[in-house]
């Protein structure tokens, strides 16, 4: 079932592990690189946050690979991601999804080309958020489904807003780190069944991400996702996670959530699990 | 679900625990600290993101006056007699990665003496305040 560019990313992974040295010249703090979210920008699992991908300062370029799988009772969700972030102002990423429908049978398949681009501040320091904007162009490779069940395009773009603010000495003395998105979008389902539909059309969405770290390698936290409901063949509910993300060092991230994602496909109830391990660079 | 619930709950206690020593207690006092600043100080210097900053630096005196100052910031009975953030760092062209940099080793320096958690971000967070002080963008 694993793809090529599956087995590709888990190579690049493997490899890197072992030589920590690029990631290690990074000037950001470990953790501040975040996760790779499950449509390849830099952010939480489900959620884009305004910190860009890598630990990349002001006068790097930085990197990240990551593989990520989602399980929930009738589907599976296997994404494989990379970005490049270019003196932390810019982070452009690519991503493949595939989503397997394991109990209606079949696959459906999408690429997501996304740029985002942070505009003011830092995560860390100052008394503002660090604010980011990003685009997100997603293209359907499979439409033959989306299309039956009502959707109108078979590509679109999600346009977004991100703040991200981090507490050096929060609440109980830890830190916390807090992310709020605002998407526009017409994407069913991350776009996986298309977009647009029959109930309306572009929307604004609220996503939030909220966690304490433990110590400065373990952190614990929730995710929140506002979805659209375009299409009424098969309502959708918005999504959520709690998380736990494990950053050994600046090389490697792994988060594993146990995750609500709803109603999809007319399937109610889908809970399960998401893994995502990301190399940095 | 429950047991993450469960190990938070611990952890804070945790910390409730610590708060019963000073912070300036938890840092080993005046020594615990110079010990920091000393092998913080130690690590800058071998590596070659931000050691050039120090090449003309009087370090014995740099670090008198880091141990001063960090005392004081965690209340101990210290009083820092440098010159003010702006002033010292005036011109050195510092970046907020160079800012990191020596985040860095500080956090590694304090982790090598046991420094708690909750304590290490009670200092970080007073330090992380001077940032505009001391980085020029
Ligand atoms: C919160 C972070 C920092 C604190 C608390 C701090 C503290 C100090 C103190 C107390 C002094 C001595 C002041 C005096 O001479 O009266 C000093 C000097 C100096 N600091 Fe920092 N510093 C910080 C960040 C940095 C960073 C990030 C760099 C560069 C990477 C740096 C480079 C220097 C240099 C080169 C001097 C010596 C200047 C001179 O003697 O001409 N400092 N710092």
């Amino acid at each position: 079932m694993v793809s090529k560019s599956l087995k590709l990313v888990a190579a690049v992974i493997l490899s890197c592990t072992s030589a920590t040295v690029a990631a290690n010249d990074g000037t950001r703090l470990l953790a501040t690189g975040g996760a790779t979210s499950i449509e390849g920008s830099a952010g939480g699992g489900i959620v884009p946050w305004a910190t860009l991908s890598s630990y990349a300062g002001e006068s790097q370029v930085g990197a990240t690979a990551a593989l990520s799988e989602v399980s929930v009772d009738d589907f599976r969700l296997s994404v494989a991601a990379a970005s490049v972030n270019f003196y932390n102002r810019l982070e452009v990423s690519y991503a493949k999804q595939t989503f397997d429908l394991s109990t209606i049978g079949g696959e459906l398949k999408q690429n997501i080309v996304g740029v985002k681009a942070r505009l003011y501040g830092d995560l860390v320091y100052g008394d503002w958020p660090q604010l980011s904007a990003g685009i997100q162009h997603k293209t359907n490779q499979t439409f033959a489904l989306p299309n039956a069940v009502g959707a109108k395009d078979d590509s679109g773009t999600d346009y977004y807003i991100s703040a991200a603010k981090a507490w050096l000495d929060g609440f109980g003395h830890r830190t916390w780190v807090a992310n709020l998105t605002v998407r526009n979008t017409k994407a069913n389902q991350l776009g996986l069944l298309g977009f647009g539909g029959d109930q309306q059309d572009r929307r604004w969405q609220l996503e939030g991400s909220v966690a304490a770290f433990i110590n400065r390698y373990w952190a614990v936290g929730v995710e929140y996702r506002q979805k659209p409901s375009n299409l009424s063949f098969a309502r959708e509910d918005d999504w959520k996670d709690l998380f736990v993300g494990y950053f050994p060092n600046r090389s490697l991230a792994i988060v594993a959530a146990y995750t609500d994602l709803g109603s999809i496909a007319g399937l109610d109830n889908q809970h399960g699990w998401y893994l995502s391990l990301q190399a940095s660079f | 679900m429950k047991s993450i619930i469960v190990a938070l709950a611990l952890l804070f206690s945790v910390t409730a625990g610590a708060a019963q020593q000073s912070l300036y207690q938890q840092f080993g006092g005046k020594q615990g600290i110079a010990d920091i600043t000393e092998e913080m100080l130690f690590q800058v210097g071998g590596d070659e993101r931000i050691a050039h900053h120090f090449e003309d630096v009087d370090i014995v005196r740099l670090h008198r006056l880091l141990t001063e100052q960090i005392c004081q910031v965690v209340g101990g009975p210290c009083e820092y007699t440098g010159d003010t953030m702006k002033a010292s760092h005036r011109n050195l062209g510092i970046s907020t990665g160079d800012f990191n940099v020596l985040v860095e080793h500080l956090i590694r320096a304090m982790e090598k003496f046991d420094i708690p958690t909750s304590a290490q971000n009670q200092l970080l967070a007073k330090l992380a305040a001077m940032h505009n002080d001391v980085v020029e963008e």
